[in-house]
C-alpha cells in the first residue's frame, strides 16, 4: 500500500503546513552552534590577503623577500603561486584568483600570507612591497562601454534588448523619467570564513560558509589543477548570505595556503575586509516612459537601463536579464521596448543580491506608476490595479504567466489594513527619536504603495536541479530517515523544510537533516528563491521512491533503504538575442506593500511608521518560516529606501564599516501586518511559490512614495538621505 | 598583564596582552565562540555579554578591563541543561534565521528585562537599538523578548528560571547539556 502525503500529514506531526522548531534553534540560542569562522584544528595556521589600494592600476613590481623573513611565516603567495587556471567566475572566467599585472578594484587580492598568527600574517603583508603605475578608472556605468576597455572583449559584459508590440506607438498621457539605485551591500552578519585543511595524497578538504558547494568546488579544483575529487567541501555554519555567498571570496586562497603549506588554513574577513571581499547589488541608472491612455491603462513602456557590474562580470548577465525581462513590472503591456546593459567598470565588483535585477527595474517602474497616476489623477492603487498582470497575462518576452498573479488582489489586501494611530506624541516615536528634533511641527504623515514581481528559479534555460538522498533505517525500534543534500542552510530554515517534507512524505517523525557537502550531488545554489522549490522537490522524489521500497512497512528490521535522486523543474528557454522573447523563467512570485511614513520636512528625517505586506507563497509549508522570510525582506528594502548605499569616490569606497554603512535597526523597523496568499502552482511540488525575495522589491518604492506624498519631491534616486529631502 | 576574571562560573587566571580585547580572550583563549564578532566597531552587538550582570559590547573592552569582574556569555545561560527563559523564547517564536546575531541579542535582551520585567513594544525596540539583525526584520525578536518577559513573571515557571539579572551571573560552573 502506498499511502498518500495527505493521509500522512495526520500522522506524525511536524509536517508541511505547520511550523514545527528548526532543528539548528537550540544550538543557535545556546551560542554552540559552528560558525565558519569559529572553527579550530590543531597545528592550524592564518591566512591574510594583501589587497589592491587603487581601483585600476598596472603592477610593475610585487616583491615579497622581506615578507618571507618575518619570524612565523610559512608562505608568501602570488598569483605565480596559482597552480591551475587563474581566473574564476560564475558566467564568465574573468576574475583571478590573484591579480596579474593588473588590478580592476579597490580591494582586488594581490597576495596571500600564512603565518602562525593573524598579526604575524599582517606584520608580514605591510613587507610585501608592491609598485603600481595608477591608471585612471572607470567608473561611469552609462559611458563605460566607449570607455577605456578593462576586459580584452570590451566593457560590454551583455545587453539585453526586448522588442515586443509596436515600437513606436503613442499615447495620450506620457510619463518620463531617470531613476538611480545605489550599491547595496548584504550586509550579512557573519563575515567570511573558511577552513582549509590539506591531506596527504595532495588533495584538500575545505569548510566553508557558502551558498553553492558544487560551484565553488569546480571552480576551486579548476584554480589549484586538481581533479574535482580532490577538492571536498563540508558547509560550515554561515551567518547570512542574501547573494553575497555566491561568488568565491576566500576559497581558492586558503585551499592555496594549505596544500603549499601542508597546514590547515583558517581565514576570517573582518568587516572592512567583508566589504572588500564579496559582490554587492549592481547600481544601476534607469530612463524610463511610460505611455497610457486616458483611463490609466498602459500602452507602452519604453526603457533603457544600465548595471555596474563593477570589475568583474560575477552573475551580472543573469543580473541584467532579471532587470529586462522583469522591467515593466507585473503589469500587462502589449509594447514594450527595452535595453539592458550590463558594464565593467572599476568600481566593486556587483552580483547577486535579494531581488537579483529585479529590486533596480522595481524602485523605477513602481516610481513610474506613481507619476503616471499623478499625471491622470488616478489615486496610486488604481492604476496599479487597472494594468495588474493575472494569470493568462503576457510577459515582454511572450511567456504566458500559467499560475496565479494575484497582483490587484495583494493590493487591495494592503490597502484595506487599517492604518496606525495618528502622528504620536511621544518623541521616541517621531522622526529624529530622542535626539529630540521635533515635537510634531514639520512632520508629515503619508501612504504609499507598491508591488513587484520576481523570477523564482534559475532561468533561460540553466540545467537547475538539485539531488536528495532519503535513507530510513530502524532505530530504537521505530523507523527513523536521514536526508542528506548539498544545499546550504544559510539560516533561511532550508533545514526545517527537509525535515518536514520528509515526515509528511514517509509518516516518519525523526528526520535527521545530515551535514551538506559535496560527498553528494549537486544541490544547486542557495539564491533564486530557489531551495524549498527544486531541492524541496528533490527531497520529495527521493521520498517517493523510498516509500515504494518502504510499501507500507513500520518495520524493517536490518533493512536499510537508500534513495538518491536528481529532481529538475521543468526547462525554460534562453531568450531571443534581438527580440528577446521566449520561456525564459519557471515561475513568477508577487509581493505589494504599504508604506506609511512620517517625515520631518524640514530637517529631511524619516521614520517609517507602518510598513505592511501581503504575498500569494502557493502553499506555505511553514507559515512562521515564510512569514518570517517577509520580514527580513522587507527590512532590506527599507534600507535601501532610506539609509543602505556603498558610497564610492573615484572607484574608491567611503564607507567600509557598519559604522558608515547603515543597515536597519529595530528602532528604524516598524511592526508590520502580513498577508500570506495560498494559490498554488500546479507546476511546484506542492504548489509552493518561492518567498525569500518578491517583498524586498516591493518595499522600497513603496516607502519612497510615501516620502514623495509627503514632500512633494521627485525622489529619483535611493538611498533617499536628508539632503535630498532638505535640497541642502 | 595578569588578569583573573570569572566567565561563566569558572575564575580563570592568565597573562594577557594589555591590548588584548575582550572578545578575543573568550574566543581564543577560553574557546568560548558563542560570542561571535560581527562588526569589529560596537556597531552590531553579535559580541554582547554580560560584566557583573550589564550588558556590554566584548569588541570594545580590554580582556584586561574584566580583570576582578564576572563576565557572562551565551554559554553560561542554560542551567542543569535548561535553556534561559530568553533563549527558550528566542527559539520557540522564531525570533532567529541565520542566529549570528542571537547570542548577543539573547544577552542585551536578559539586561533589558533586568529593568524593565514587563517591557511594551516601544521599550524592547528602544532596549535593542544596538544589536542589528540582518534576517528577521527583528518582528520576532520583538515578540519573543515580550513573551520571555511573561515566561518570567513571579509564579510563571519554575523557580529556576525566575531569574533577575543579578542572578543570571553564574556562580558556579555550568552543568550539562
Amino acid at each position: 500500500m502506498t499511502l498518500t502525503p495527505a493521509e500522512l500529514t495526520s500522522a506524525v506531526s511536524g509536517g508541511i503546513g505547520t511550523s514545527p522548531q528548526r532543528p539548528d534553534g537550540n544550538l543557535k540560542v545556546r551560542g554552540e552552534f559552528a560558525y565558519a569562522s569559529d572553527l579550530w584544528h590543531e597545528d592550524m595556521i592564518w591566512g591574510a590577503t594583501l589587497r589592491s589600494p587603487h581601483p585600476y592600476a598596472r603592477i610593475t613590481s610585487v616583491d615579497i623577500t622581506e615578507a618571507l623573513k618575518v619570524p612565523g611565516v610559512y608562505a608568501v603567495l602570488t598569483a605565480d603561486d596559482v597552480p591551475g587556471r587563474n581566473l574564476y567566475g560564475l558566467e564568465h572566467k574573468d576574475q583571478p584568483v590573484l591579480a596579474v599585472d593588473v588590478v580592476r578594484y579597490q580591494g582586488e587580492p594581490i597576495a596571500l600570507v600564512g603565518a602562525d598568527h593573524p598579526e604575524t600574517a599582517l606584520r608580514a603583508m605591510k613587507k610585501i612591497v608592491v609598485t603600481y603605475e595608477v591608471l585612471e578608472p572607470v567608473v561611469d556605468m552609462e559611458t563605460a562601454v566607449d570607455d577605456t576597455p578593462l576586459h580584452p572583449g570590451g566593457n560590454l559584459v551583455r545587453h539585453v534588448p526586448i522588442r515586443r508590440g509596436s515600437q513606436d506607438v503613442t499615447a495620450e498621457v506620457v510619463v518620463t523619467g531617470r531613476y538611480e539605485v545605489g550599491m547595496q551591500d548584504q550586509a550579512f552578519l557573519g563575515p567570511e570564513s573558511g577552513l582549509a585543511v590539506p591531506a596527504s595524497d595532495g588533495s584538500v578538504d575545505l569548510y566553508i560558509a557558502t551558498q553553492w558547494l558544487h560551484v565553488d568546488r569546480d571552480q576551486i579544483a579548476a584554480a589549484l589543477g586538481l581533479p574535482q575529487e580532490q577538492v571536498r567541501l563540508t558547509l560550515s555554519g554561515v551567518g547570512g548570505a542574501f547573494g553575497g555567498r555566491e561568488d568565491l571570496s576566500m576559497q581558492v586562497h586558503a585551499c592555496l595556503l594549505a596544500l603549499h603549506t601542508g597546514k590547515p588554513v583558517k581565514m576570517v574577513y573582518n568587516r572592512e575586509e567583508s566589504f572588500y571581499g564579496h559582490v554587492h547589488r549592481h547600481p544601476a541608472v534607469l530612463y524610463y516612459e511610460h505611455g497610457a491612455d486616458h483611463t490609466g491603462k498602459l500602452v507602452y513602456v519604453r526603457t533603457r537601463m544600465y548595471l555596474d557590474g563593477g570589475a568583474y562580470a560575477s552573475s551580472t548577465p543573469a543580473v541584467v536579464a532579471n532587470a529586462a525581462t522583469l522591467g515593466v513590472g507585473p503589469y500587462e503591456v502589449d509594447n514594450v521596448t527595452v535595453d539592458a546593459y550590463g558594464v565593467y567598470t572599476n568600481n566593486p565588483p556587483c552580483g547577486a543580491m535579494r531581488g537579483f535585477g529585479a529590486v533596480q527595474a522595481g524602485f523605477a517602474y513602481e516610481s513610474q506608476m506613481d507619476k503616471l497616476a499623478e499625471a491622470l489623477g488616478m489615486s496610486p492603487v488604481d492604476v496599479r490595479v487597472r494594468n495588474a498582470m493575472t494569470e493568462g497575462s503576457v510577459m515582454p518576452t511572450g511567456q504566458v504567466v500559467d499560475s496565479a498573479a494575484p497582483v490587484a488582489q495583494l493590493l487591495k489586501l494592503v490597502q484595506d489594513k487599517p492604518l496606525p494611530a495618528g502622528t504620536s506624541s511621544d518623541i521616541r516615536e517621531l522622526p529624529g527619536g530622542v535626539s529630540n528634533t521635533t515635537h510634531g511641527e514639520g512632520v508629515v504623515r503619508r501612504v504609499g504603495y507598491a508591488v513587484g514581481i520576481k523570477n523564482i528559479c534559475f532561468s533561460e534555460g540553466y540545467d537547475d536541479y538539485s539531488t536528495a538522498r532519503v535513507r530510513v533505517s530502524m532505530v530504537n525500534g521505530s523507523l527513523s530517515a536521514a536526508v542528506h543534500t548539498a544545499a546550504c542552510e544559510v539560516g533561511q530554515g532550508l533545514v526545517t523544510i527537509m525535515q518536514q517534507i520528509v515526515r509528511t512524505e514517509l509518516g516518519i517523525e525523526r528526520v535527521t537533516v545530515l551535514p551538506m557537502d559535496t560527498t553528494i550531488g549537486n544541490g544547486g545554489s542557495t539564491s533564486a528563491s530557489r531551495q524549498t522549490y527544486v531541492t524541496g522537490g528533490a527531497v520529495k522524489a527521493a521520498c517517493a521512491l523510498v516509500r515504494d521500497k518502504l510499501a507500507g512497512r513500520t518495520d524493517i528490521g536490518d533493512e536499510v533503504i537508500d534513495e538518491t535522486t536528481e529532481w529538475r523543474h521543468r526547462a525554460t528557454e534562453a531568450i531571443d538575442p534581438v527580440t528577446g522573447q521566449g520561456n525564459a523563467h519557471v515561475q513568477y512570485g508577487f509581493a505589494a506593500h504599504r508604506a506609511v511614513v512620517d517625515v520631518d520636512v524640514d530637517l529631511g528625517l524619516v521614520r517609517v511608521v507602518a510598513l505592511d505586506c501581503a504575498q500569494d507563497v502557493g502553499k506555505a509549508l511553514n507559515p512562521q518560516a515564510v512569514v518570517g522570510q517577509i520580514q527580513g525582506g522587507s527590512a532590506q528594502g527599507l534600507g535601501l529606501a532610506v539609509m543602505e548605499e556603498i558610497q564610492t569616490s573615484g572607484g574608491k569606497v567611503r564607507n567600509p564599516s557598519f559604522t558608515d554603512y547603515l543597515i536597519p535597526t529595530v528602532l528604524d523597523m516598524p511592526p508590520m501586518s502580513i498577508d500570506v496568499l495560498e494559490l498554488a502552482d500546479p507546476h511546484a511540488p506542492y504548489g509552493i511559490r518561492g518567498v525569500g525575495e518578491p517583498p524586498t522589491i516591493s518595499s522600497t518604492p513603496a516607502i519612497v512614495a510615501a516620502i514623495r506624498a509627503a514632500t512633494g519631491l521627485a525622489l529619483t534616486r535611493v538611498p533617499v538621505r536628508p539632503e535630498h529631502l532638505t535640497g541642502t | 598583564m595578569h588578569i583573573s576574571v570569572n566567565v561563566d562560573g569558572v575564575t580563570y587566571a592568565d597573562e594577557v596582552e594589555p591590548r588584548l580585547l575582550l572578545v578575543h580572550y573568550l574566543r581564543e583563549r577560553l574557546g568560548k565562540t558563542g560570542t561571535v564578532v560581527g562588526c569589529d566597531t560596537g556597531n552590531c552587538g553579535a559580541c554582547t555579554v554580560h560584566l557583573d550582570g550589564h550588558s556590554v559590547k566584548s569588541c570594545q573592552m580590554f580582556a584586561v578591563q574584566a580583570n576582578g569582574h564576572e563576565i557572562t556569555t551565551i554559554e553560561g545561560l542554560a542551567r542543569d541543561g535548561k535553556l534561559h527563559p530568553v533563549q527558550e523564547a528566542f527559539r520557540t517564536n522564531h525570533a532567529l534565521q541565520c542566529g549570528f546575531c542571537t547570542p548577543g541579542m539573547i544577552m542585551q535582551a536578559i539586561d533589558l528585562l533586568a529593568d524593565e520585567p514587563d517591557p511594551d513594544d516601544e521599550t524592547v525596540r528602544k532596549g535593542l537599538e544596538g544589536n542589528l539583525c540582518r534576517c528577521t526584520g527583528y518582528q520576532n525578536i520583538v515578540r519573543a523578548v515580550q513573551d520571555a518577559a511573561q515566561r518570567m513573571k513571579p509564579g510563571a515557571g519554575p523557580k529556576i528560571e525566575q531569574h533577575s539579572d543579578e542572578h543570571v551571573t553564574a556562580k558556579q560552573p555550568v552543568g550539562g547539556e
